[in-house]
């Protein structure tokens, strides 16, 4: 079997067997590589002291612009962001030391709870949503069609508009009046409602919105369910398996790897959700799109808050964690691995 | 179904049954439907463009604009200095690509070929920020940069990008020498080339296509960020396209016309370099996505 054709779960052979990273980039090239690795290792157990040394110098030295990057960029102004989530302090006056004030002030800020309600709920909504979608569209693109190149093409285009550009062209796109979405629902005889100045309507236009961009994702399946042995439907057409039965016995288990790497990085990226509430909404009307980075920006640039959005910062990282850590571990009871059945075998 | 199985078996990819054609056909109808829908706002994008003043808001609205009326075009360079926010952007995007494929490739390099103590450690450290809320570190940043005086500069959204810029390219570039049989750097060492030397003249070469995808991701992050440039930028005259066209909408709320072809022309580039480099593209996206 070409176990080692797809192998997805990278942190997890990172942390647990070190150097062992069949990558998609070698799909054939897996057990060559760790062979020229051990190779590697034993010729040079029998180098001198003075080439490991320098081997190591030069290591550090490579390396060196990500260390400094690394500290400057990151460690000292994720430990200032830390502090500072303990002062009161508006970028000119002397700092204030609150000790645990910010946090407790937050747990008691109804804004700060509702821009956690906004975040969340778009969050539950699109995320999943997007998998569902992007996972049809890979799937139809992968029954074998004709012309697969141009509809990959068209569901990939939106994915390159994004940020403000995409905002601003579903903002136009929204207007109540004379928007295309009302126009088309008009067609049918729906009377569209007001969507962005609408506050029941402003959040799912932006989780529609969201939905538009789902060709990244597709492309990801694509590539994933190309890389499904054809020996596993042969097998299974043998059994007289249908179409259904095939798609959920042996599809879906063996994309799991792929939709779990697709849940996490959506689940990320839905919490830092920013520039269209910005752009579109400003977190309007009535606070129905106040997403949690919105507030958190409003507070250190417009009412410069600093202590208090390094903490609403601090817990959105914690909220990122806890998320991605019980996806991480509920990903045992449902994320299938091809090398688990390997090495049962 | 299953009473033709073992004749299908035999000649799997011979005649079609009907059913099958039936849900070929379904298939095709589907995705031309589906195409249609996602397509919409580039129509409408491009069509808003073309429309006169009184045409954008006609009742009910139309499709196809009658007049053409390229003047918008024109009209968002009289508004706003476009050439300005585009130099800026371009600036930017170039500088943090070359970046970005240089540095990010050199620490991949290292991480992937050069052994020394401390080396995973250091890779699951630069792997774990990967993880971090680009928010936590805002705040800093911001003060660091003012404290120096680079606030309304473009150096905040380029300089970093020099310093090992992101994890995630580096992971890629580490991840794709890992594939490059170790025996191609021995050999050039026994020719006496140094480490360096054998990453730029044996390695950089033949990495081109993670070069691409690197450099292809870079530009969409550049020239798309919107938080960085309006945390850091505030004088019209270092605005990058992206807080331009924000200024932009807010300046002319009604002149929707003018806002499209604003968009049009930044979106523009971008659809171009997309369909100059589309499989390295689409390679790429694959090539993040299965990390």
């Amino acid at each position: 079997m070409q176990n080692d054709k797809l192998n997805w779960n990278f942190t997890v052979q990172i942390m647990g067997a070190k150097y062992r990273l069949p990558m998609i980039c070698n799909r054939e090239g897996n057990n060559m590589k760790q062979d020229t690795w051990t190779l590697h290792k034993k010729s040079h157990r029998n180098q001198m002291s003075r080439i490991k040394r320098k081997e190591m110098m030069w290591f550090y030295l490579l390396i060196l612009p990500w260390i400094i990057g690394f500290l400057i960029f990151t460690l000292i102004p994720m430990i200032t962001s830390g502090i500072l989530s303990f002062m009161d302090w508006d970028y000119i006056s002397s700092a204030k030391f609150l000790g645990l004030k910010n946090y407790t002030n937050l747990f008691h800020d109804k804004l700060f709870y509702q821009s956690l309600k906004v975040t969340t709920i778009y969050s539950i909504i699109s995320v999943p949503l997007s998998l569902i979608i992007s996972f049809i569209f890979a799937l139809l693109l992968n029954s074998n069609i004709r012309g697969l190149s141009v509809f990959r093409t068209l569901f990939y285009m939106p994915s390159l508009v994004s940020g403000a550009a995409a905002s601003i062209l579903w903002m136009w796109m929204f207007n109540p009046e004379f928007g295309v979405i009302n126009t088309i629902l008009g067609y049918f005889g729906i009377e569209g409602p007001g969507w962005i100045f609408d506050k029941n309507w402003a959040l799912p236009a932006l989780i529609i919105m969201s939905l538009w961009s789902v060709g990244s994702s597709m492309l990801v399946y694509l590539s994933g369910l190309q890389g499904i042995p054809t020996e596993l439907y042969e097998a299974a057409r043998i059994d007289g398996a249908g179409k259904w039965v095939t798609l959920f016995r042996i599809t879906l288990p063996m994309m799991t790897p792929i939709i779990f790497y697709n849940l996490v990085i959506g689940i990320i990226g839905s919490f830092q959700t920013f520039t269209q509430a910005y752009v579109m909404t400003n977190g309007g009307p009535s606070y129905s799109t106040y997403f949690y980075v919105l507030y958190l920006y409003n507070n250190a640039f417009q009412n410069f808050k600093i202590g208090y959005a390094s903490a609403q910062a601090w817990i959105l990282f914690f909220i990122i964690m806890i998320l991605t850590a019980f996806v991480f571990k509920s990903s045992a009871a449902w994320v299938y691995y091809e090398n688990e059945t390997k090495e049962r075998n | 179904m299953t009473g033709k199985k073992d004749t299908q078996n035999i000649q799997r990819f011979g005649s079609m049954k009907t059913a099958d054609k039936a849900s070929r056909l379904f298939t095709y109808l589907l995705l031309i439907a589906l195409s249609i829908v996602y397509m919409i706002p580039f129509v409408w994008l491009l069509s808003s463009s073309l429309k006169t003043d009184a045409d954008i808001f006609a009742m009910p609205p139309k499709w196809i604009p009658k007049p053409v009326h390229w003047e918008n075009y024109k009209e968002v360079f009289l508004q706003v200095p476009f050439l300005r926010f585009l130099g800026n952007t371009a600036i930017i995007t170039v500088l943090v690509m070359i970046a970005n494929v240089l540095v990010s490739g050199m620490v991949g390099y290292a991480f992937s070929r050069l052994r020394a103590p401390g080396k995973n450690i250091l890779f699951l450290l630069l792997l774990s920020t990967m993880m971090l809320p680009s928010q936590v570190t805002m705040i800093p940043l911001f003060i660091m940069f003012k404290n120096i005086g680079w606030v309304d500069t473009l150096l905040p959204l380029i300089v970093p990008s020099f310093f090992g810029g992101s994890a995630l390219y580096v992971f890629l570039f580490r991840q794709f020498f890992s594939t490059i049989p170790i025996s191609l750097d021995e050999a050039a060492k026994i020719d006496g080339s140094g480490y360096f030397g054998t990453f730029v003249r044996i390695l950089l070469p033949i990495s081109k296509p993670i070069m691409i995808t690197v450099a292809i991701f870079s530009f969409m992050g550049s020239w798309n960020d919107f938080m960085g440039p309006l945390i850091y930028l505030n004088d019209m005259n270092h605005f990058t396209l992206a807080i331009g066209l924000n200024l932009f909408k807010t300046q002319y709320v009604q002149n929707w016309n003018y806002t499209m072809a604003y968009n049009v022309m930044m979106i523009l580039p971008v659809l171009i370099l997309f369909f100059m480099a589309q499989k390295s593209f689409i390679q790429g996206i694959v090539i993040t996505g299965n990390k």
